[in-house]
């Protein structure tokens, strides 16, 4: 299980109700999904010369397992946390 | 570490000042370096090939705690840089057995990092997330039976049904309107996959996981665009990030969007 997740989950994904952090590092730590949509399937590949099969692999593929494993025992309802009010989560 | 260290690569860029790069934690707490060659610059650190090699990655990538802590020490790095310069971003896991090795690298591809670096500039890319706006029903108590007949109760369960499907058709249309007019301010955008709700926390259903490059002074022009668009399109609900480091725009072939 991941920690980061479970503090998240802890949280009841209010990071969700705000605008979301400064990437820059300012307010808070942007939320690990959003980055690991960008760092996992977004930049260059370059097929480097030790890691030459992995610029070939789906890394998103690779990780997902992962995810799966580690986030599917917080996806029960009793840690889903409360939903935020609806409304309060638009963006400013 | 008994074997020579790999070379972990974040990014390419031109002339970056190394007083940037000098109190910066790289993957694994590593120092951060420039490693120069064909007038560009990598950005890289030396890492230990037991944990950051192929085979040690393979394993390392499906732990979701190695590679929270890993794409957040990538992350750092690149947007530190970012902050002063135009930069490519690296795919994570871009790793390289010396300097020689990545001073080729950056040599045979020059000519394109240029093109990309050009293009990119000092713009950022900005993201915008829309999910299904809940207006949560209230559900009866458990062990508390609902009111009127089953008959009743069918046909209620019927209207929530298609309450829900109607629902989700709108959000998707609001979703496509909002895309297009947010692609107008936007130098190029593209789509990402929807995002996990195992990961995301977020029980709605996601209806838009874009990414937007903008030019550097139209952010808060794209800012109010998002908040005008939030209101005008009650069914979703808006939530946008940046600036990033421009990840979904760094690809070296043709720009997508």
């Amino acid at each position: 299980m991941s920690a980061e997740l479970a503090a998240h989950a802890r949280r009841g994904g209010t990071a969700h109700a705000r605008r979301g952090a400064d990437a820059h590092g300012g307010a808070g730590r942007v939320a690990l999904v959003d980055l690991l949509d960008r760092v996992l399937a977004g930049g260059v590949v370059l097929a480097g010369d030790v890691t030459l099969a992995i610029a070939d692999v789906d890394l998103v593929t690779v990780s997902l397992r992962a995810l799966v494993t580690s986030a599917s025992a917080l996806a029960g309802p009793e840690d889903r946390g409360h939903a935020v009010t609806p409304g309060a989560e638009r963006a400013r | 570490m008994t074997e020579p260290p790999g070379v972990w690569l974040y990014a390419v860029a031109e002339g970056v000042d190394t007083a940037i790069l000098a109190g910066l934690a790289g993957v694994g707490g590593s120092a951060v370096r420039a490693v120069a060659a064909g007038g560009l610059t990598a950005v890289a650190s030396d890492v230990d090939l037991a944990q950051y090699g192929e085979t040690a990655l393979e394993r390392n990538l499906e732990d979701l705690d190695w590679l929270a802590a890993t794409a957040r020490a990538h992350h750092r790095v690149i947007d530190a840089v970012a902050r002063h310069r135009a930069v490519v971003p690296m795919r994570l896991a871009t790793v390289y057995s010396g300097d020689a090795a990545v001073a080729t690298m950056l040599t045979a591809q020059a000519a394109s990092f240029r093109r990309t670096l050009d293009r990119l500039g000092t713009r950022k890319e900005w993201g915008v997330k829309a999910h299904l706006a809940g207006r949560p029903e209230p559900e009866p108590a458990a062990g508390q039976p609902g009111p009127g007949s089953g008959a009743a109760y069918l046909r209620r369960r019927q209207q929530q049904l298609d309450a829900q499907r109607d629902g989700r058709r709108d959000a998707a249309a609001s979703a496509r309107a909002v895309h297009a007019e947010l692609s107008g301010h936007a130098a190029a955008s593209c789509c990402h996959p929807p995002q996990l709700p195992q990961l995301s926390g977020e029980r709605a259903v996601m209806v838009l996981n874009a990414a937007y490059l903008l030019d550097a002074g139209s952010a808060g022009d794209f800012e109010r665009a998002v908040t005008g668009l939030a209101a005008r399109h009650p069914h979703i609900r808006l939530e946008l990030t940046g600036p990033w480091p421009p990840y979904s725009f760094a690809s070296t072939q043709e720009p997508p969007g």
